[in-house]
């Protein structure tokens, strides 16, 4: 199990959240310029890293907002969270 | 190597068993190599194996970063079938199950393939058609398939909780007769024994850590063990698979989860076929020593961590008690998981790169053991010619750019 922390409930057991994939992958602004290999890297190709990861989460029964999750995904170990205004 | 038989057997024994050698040798890796397999699981020794028997390239070396054996060949659950929904899925699926009906014999290694037969429960109505459309698509392609009422899932199964009244009312279900499980480390083991008799190099304890390429093509692999160059590199690591191929700049459709097991302590034999419920998540049989082996869903997040999350044991179990009265009161003696490499359209990648010489084997996601010989020979094949067989041709990387994607979410999504 794991330990959300959400930035604005706390720390919550993650039964509560919804896994939303690796985070930093903006949605084109404009989709019809981009070729079909940059169409598939958007929609597909994924980092996937062993290691820090950074993540979305969404709070779905709690505050039902998204966030961002930093975790090492070879230990499962929360390295931090934060909001999408607060992110780099 | 040494044939293993019954003649054998007794001549041995008879010396007391003195002189039987280990069933492959310790390699140490040698500066150079025509084709380069990473991963000394099931695929990349099958892999290994055909490349030498069918196409005579034997200068091979497969490199393990643990033990062989260690990863999903030695986690997964078993379970073997070939009953997928669409075309391509069936022919390489069909393939690979025709490979396991003469594997024992084929390795001289008894591998305890079991045809057992193998159910696929339905909880609705909506499953019920969708089955149904699974068991004519998979008729048309010769595979062999039934669908099957509640009562004649009864008779096949008579511990199951057929009643109405349940949280999960069983409505009936299909079944592939030819269907089953199979010893999966001797999978692995066999494989190997063989592959090495042929002179295939197994290097186990060396991990890559680098893949070296020029112009556009691979030339060498760092390793924890040396430099080794090689003419063509096949990588066949399941859940490392984005790992391995970061190191040479690609970028994979795969995101890496835990998928847990669990068994429990033995009974005496109470059902035959493997059963399987999709919307459930759960599949169970009974190994011939009598513990019930059972699988879950994956973890959602992505990790390439091995213990997985308790929640879904939880839910896993219950679905079990449920489906299956007779077994609350049976203990659980051990629980583990595996790293698995899931595709978004939950197919594998039997693929080349756009880096010359570097092939991929990965993708396989929850359902890769059943694939074993059947993906070993065709990546064997991709190898030596440097280019598909007609059967891996539509599980190339580029069907993600082309949007041929092979959804079998359908038929393998959970229920491996």
């Amino acid at each position: 199990m794991l330990l959300i922390p959400c930035p604005w409930c706390g720390p919550r057991e993650d039964d509560e959240f919804t896994f939303g994939g690796e985070a930093d992958i903006p949605r084109p602004t404009d989709p019809d310029a981009l070729t079909d290999e940059e169409w598939a890297d958007y929609l597909f190709m994924r980092d996937n890293r062993r290691g820090r990861h950074r993540e979305q989460w969404c709070h779905t029964a709690g505050c039902r907002r998204w966030f961002i999750v930093e975790r090492d995904t070879a230990t499962n170990q929360i390295l931090g969270a934060s909001t999408y205004d607060a992110s780099p | 190597m040494q044939f293993y038989s019954l003649p054998n057997l007794i001549r041995r024994g008879l010396r007391g068993h003195r002189d039987w050698t280990p069933a492959w040798r310790k390699a140490e890796p040698k500066p150079a190599y025509d084709v380069v397999i990473v991963g000394a699981g099931g695929h990349g020794l099958a892999t290994a194996y055909y490349l030498a028997k069918l196409h005579g390239i034997t200068n091979v070396a497969v490199l393990e970063r643990g033990w062989l054996g260690g990863g999903n060949i030695g986690r997964n659950t078993a379970i073997v079938r070939s009953n997928y929904l669409w075309d391509a899925s069936a022919h390489i699926y069909e393939f690979s199950l025709k490979l396991w009906e003469g594997l024992s014999q084929e390795l001289n290694y008894n591998v305890m393939f079991s045809q057992r037969g193998l159910l696929n429960i339905a909880h609705s109505e909506q499953e019920m058609r969708d089955l149904a459309r699974r068991v004519s698509a998979n008729q048309l392609n010769g595979i062999d398939a039934e669908l099957l009422s509640n009562d004649e899932m009864s008779k096949l199964v008579p511990i199951l909780n057929t009643s109405p009244d349940t949280r999960y009312p069983v409505l009936g279900g299909t079944l592939q007769r030819r269907g089953g499980v199979a010893r999966h480390d001797a999978v692995a083991w066999g494989y190997a024994r063989a592959a090495d008799a042929l002179g295939v190099d197994i290097v186990e304890n060396c991990e890559v850590t680098g893949i070296r390429t020029a112009d556009g093509r691979v030339t060498s692999l760092e390793t924890t063990r040396g430099e080794i160059r090689a003419g063509a590199v096949g990588l066949v690591v399941a859940g490392n698979a984005s790992v391995l191929a970061s190191m040479a700049g690609i970028r994979l459709p795969i995101q890496s989860h835990p998928l847990q097991a669990l068994v429990t302590e033995p009974l005496k034999p109470i059902f035959d076929p493997v059963v399987m419920s999709s919307a459930v998540h759960v599949y169970v049989h009974q190994t011939d020593r009598g513990e019930l082996v059972l699988g879950a869903g994956i973890d959602a997040p992505v990790s390439y961590d091995l213990n997985g999350n308790f929640r879904i044991i939880e839910h896993v179990l219950a679905a079990v008690c449920e489906l299956f009265p007779i077994f609350s009161r049976v203990r659980m003696l051990r629980q583990w998981a595996g790293t698995v490499d899931v595709c978004p359209d939950a197919s594998p990648i039997i693929s080349g790169t756009p880096i010359k010489g570097l092939f991929m084997n990965c993708g396989w996601g929850t359902g890769g053991f059943k694939a074993t010989p059947g993906s070993g020979w065709v990546f064997a094949h991709t190898l030596a010619h440097q280019e598909p067989h007609p059967l891996n041709e539509p599980f190339a990387l580029d069907r993600f750019t082309t949007g041929a994607l092979i959804d079998e979410h359908g038929a393998a999504a959970v229920a491996h």
